[in-house]
């Protein structure tokens, strides 16, 4: 059989696959379509992670040399580029199928390892200290001595549903998606559902917004689709400002369609024929393959006029945001994609009554918009069966900090956050103890060691007071100072309070100016500057607290949150600032206090010359000494001292 | 107005506000930053007072009003490169450039600008100069970063 072309792939795809409704295909279709899948191949593909992670650790390079390494061997190979696998910290990854046998998967393959490591494939030997391990495939034969991917402890606890195809398909090519079941959901959908029926399946389905709010989906578009216009608008929110979250920016460059697929099937539901997706602006690599996705489902009759004959229309728009993290919040995001600045309003009018341009409105964020296809395919009663009560599904989130393994995880609701850090994170970095974990980005809380048992889960988490946030989270060690994080977390929302709410913009100015004055070490000790920094302390509780009280949108309620939490649990720390003077993960520069090692000190005399207050004394050749008191703390004696003979505390 | 200006707004309808944040995106794109006397024309083919457009203008980090150095520094201050000393990273900078984050030299060689994340948070601390990335920055690192750059300058 000769090889089809572009157009009878297209076809066979189209006609064969997508608009089957049974899932059974004779032998000849399912033979062409384990071709397409790459599960029966006759040359050897090789499959890079081109995500943004995998092109800053350099796997355009690996590319090219993979590329030059075929052309100089004269081997006829697939070169695939995919998205992240989610094992970020593995970056650049490669992996590598021969015809018949299981396709493995390598890590840290920087350019100059790529020969001899497809030259050990080649000679079917695999280079131990690279591979991460093999995927299970029953008709290919295994690598011996190899272990599966699915049960490194990365991969073993999570369930893979949105990121099912995230770094196993091209994220170029859609007919990789329609050979894993793509679009058979739209299809289906806008041909046998009525949109009141999609909103009653996703309604039944419990999946609630992934965004932060956790508001049930099914409810919100219900009530779009009940709000009379002849305009509505379908908005996917993917602005994803949090500093230390990156899914949304996974799954856009990992699997497009399932998120237009996604975007599709909630348009319909609510009745819009216009869609946007609020990008932002700094992901330059989604832009490009969302931009290209659009263009091929297009081509394909998935989007645009007449959608499978059905008499739907679909326009879907991007709009590159311009860096403001507010435009996360639904109202702002409207705000600004009418033209203006990124300002909250209050609601009600909710959105889905009245948002973009006074029409009904949906804002859905990435996440939860993937989930919509594999609900629609699998039915509502697969989705409650993972996760659970209250939490149905299962949620991604942004691995990242001191633990040893960081990247994207997946994983079914009501895991303990302990199993997280243990297990898929692999524990902390160089063996240092665990202090918290930091959950739901600059506006979440420290979890501190006692709770890390709790489950993940909207309504298990709110117990402790967490939530889930967008879904950053962060793995902290004991070198980390409680009260430097909170300042740099309040810096940031200080920074991109919007300031329209006083209680926002001024509070958290204000706040900001305390938790400077704890870890700063003022000129004179003793004078004004003490008293100012004991009363801030005494006023920061009851300054958080009317600012969430009185703060209108989200940023505001929330941006006392790290100040709060860390008050709560690591109380001792901020005494051991205000009072002693002291920041024991010598973090905080200032309250740093230094002392020479006479051991190793050569009486130089280097430091002495440069302290500029004249705070250490000694002889040439003999070991100095810092007198403390009339020490600042600058730290330049430690920066220009040769001999490592300066510490501090 | 020159024509490629006027390309940019032909393409967005006269009068219709949520046109803005485009025209201005691309203007800066193919200009590098933004300037007064570009404001008062979009104000003029938009229809909008130009108070309106320069609050948008400023609202958004993404917009600038002077043009980057030849050497434009993006450090990343995300949570994790917090994390790794970010912060230290940024005074050096500040120190041996002689910028102040946010500005760009007099001479227009160097421009440092803060960013929240860049993405790539396994490889923290990140910073970004002009189009290279460097990653899992050290101190000894971002040293022979600036002498580089500063030899290549002189």
């Amino acid at each position: 059989m000769s090889a089809p072309n572009t157009q009878q792939i297209k076809d066979f795809l189209v006609e064969k696959i997508v608009k089957n409704y049974s899932g059974f295909f004779d032998k000849g279709t399912a033979d062409l379509l384990a071709q397409i899948k790459r599960e029966k191949i006759s040359h050897p593909v090789v499959y890079i992670g081109m995500g943004t992670c995998g092109l800053i650790a350099g796997s355009d390079k690996t590319f090219r040399a993979a590329e030059k390494y075929f052309e100089e061997n004269k081997v006829d190979a697939e070169l695939v580029k995919v998205g992240c696998l989610g094992l970020c910290s593995a970056e650049p990854l490669m992996d590598v199928q021969l015809p018949g046998k299981t396709r493995i998967s390598f890590q840290h393959v920087t350019e100059e390892k790529v020969e001899d490591l497809l030259n050990a494939v080649f000679h079917h030997t695999v280079m131990s200290e690279n591979a991460i391990g093999q995927y299970r495939f029953h008709s290919h034969e295994e690598w011996p001595g190899l272990g599966y991917i699915e049960q490194l402890p990365f991969f073993a606890l999570q369930r893979r549903n949105v990121l099912r195809n995230t770094g196993n398909i091209s994220p170029f090519n859609i007919n990789d998606y329609l050979a894993n079941g793509g679009y058979r959901s739209l299809f289906k959908t806008v041909l046998n559902y009525t949109a009141e029926k999609v909103c009653e399946i996703i309604d039944q389905s419990e999946l609630r917004g992934r965004g932060g709010g956790g508001y049930p989906t099914g409810k919100k578009w219900s009530v779009a689709l009940n709000t009379g216009s002849d305009q509505k608008y379908l908005i996917c929110n993917a602005d994803e400002s949090d500093p230390g979250a990156f899914m949304d920016r996974t799954l856009l460059e990992g699997d497009p369609h399932r998120v237009i697929e996604g975007i599709a099937i909630a348009a319909y539901a609510i009745g819009a024929n216009k869609a946007y997706i609020y990008l932002r602006s700094e992901y330059k690599q989604s832009l490009s393959i969302l931009q290209n996705a659009l263009q091929q489902a297009k081509e394909y009759g998935f989007l645009g006029e007449n959608i499978f004959g059905s008499g739907v229309n679909l326009n879907i728009l991007i709009h590159q945001g311009a860096g403001a993290f507010i435009c996360g919040e639904e109202t702002a995001l409207i705000a600004s994609l009418e033209g203006g600045r990124g300002i909250p309003h209050e609601k009600p009018p909710y959105p889905a009554e009245k948002g973009l341009f006074g029409h009904p409105t949906i804002v859905n964020n990435v996440e939860t918009l993937a989930n919509i296809p594999a609900i629609l395919e699998n039915g509502p009663l697969w989705f409650k069966s993972i996760g659970k009560k209250g939490s149905t599904g299962t949620k991604v989130f942004s691995l990242t900090g001191k633990g040893v393994n960081s990247g994207t995880i997946e994983i079914p609701m009501g895991i303990k956050i302990s199993d997280i850090v243990n297990s898929i994170a692999g524990g902390v970095k160089d063996g240092k103890k665990l202090k918290a974990v930091q959950l739901g980005g600059p506006s979440g809380v420290c979890i501190p060691l006692k709770d890390m048992e709790t489950e993940i889960g909207f309504d298990s988490l709110q117990v402790i007071g967490a939530s889930l946030g967008l879904g950053g989270l962060i793995i902290l060690d004991e070198d980390t100072c409680m009260v430097n994080l909170c300042r740099y977390f309040m810096e940031f929302l200080q920074k991109e309070s919007c300031g329209k709410c006083i209680p926002c913009r001024e509070g958290t100015k204000r706040m900001l100016e305390i938790l400077d004055s704890t870890i700063r070490r003022p000129k004179e000790e003793g004078s004004h500057d003490t008293l100012e920094r004991f009363k801030g302390v005494v006023q920061l509780e009851t300054l958080a607290e009317v600012i969430r009280d009185t703060s209108l949108c989200g940023l505001g309620q929330n941006a006392p949150n790290p100040v709060l939490s860390s008050l709560k649990w690591f109380r001792e720390e901020y005494e051991e600032h205000i009072f002693d003077r002291k920041c024991q993960a010598g973090v905080c520069h200032d309250l740093r206090t230094y002392f020479i090692d006479p051991e190793l000190c050569t009486g130089c005399n280097v430091c002495q010359k440069k302290c500029p207050e004249n705070a250490i004394i000694g002889s040439v050749k003999m070991p100095h000494f810092i007198i403390e008191s009339k020490c600042t703390g600058c730290g330049i004696c430690f920066d220009s001292c040769k001999f490592s003979a300066i510490y501090f505390k | 107005m020159d024509q490629q200006f006027i390309n940019i707004l032909s393409e967005y309808p006269a009068g219709k506000k949520e046109g803005l944040l485009p025209i201005l995106q691309e203007i800066q794109k193919e200009r590098g930053f933004l300037t007064e006397d570009v404001l008062a024309d979009v104000s003029l083919h938009l229809n909008l007072p130009i108070n309106k457009i320069y609050g948008v203008a400023a609202f958004y980090d993404q917009f600038h009003f002077h043009p980057h150095g030849r050497n434009h520094f993006r450090i990343c201050n995300g949570t994790a490169c917090y994390l790794f000393g970010s912060s230290t990273f940024l005074k050096e900078l500040e120190k041996q450039l002689k910028v102040k984050a946010g500005s760009t030299s007099r001479d227009g060689k160097f421009s440092l600008e803060i960013v929240t994340c860049l993405g790539s948070c396994d490889q923290a601390p990140v910073i970004l100069v002009n189009e290279t990335y460097y990653t899992r920055v050290t101190p000894g690192d971002l040293n022979k970063i600036i002498h580089s750059l500063k030899d290549k300058e002189e």
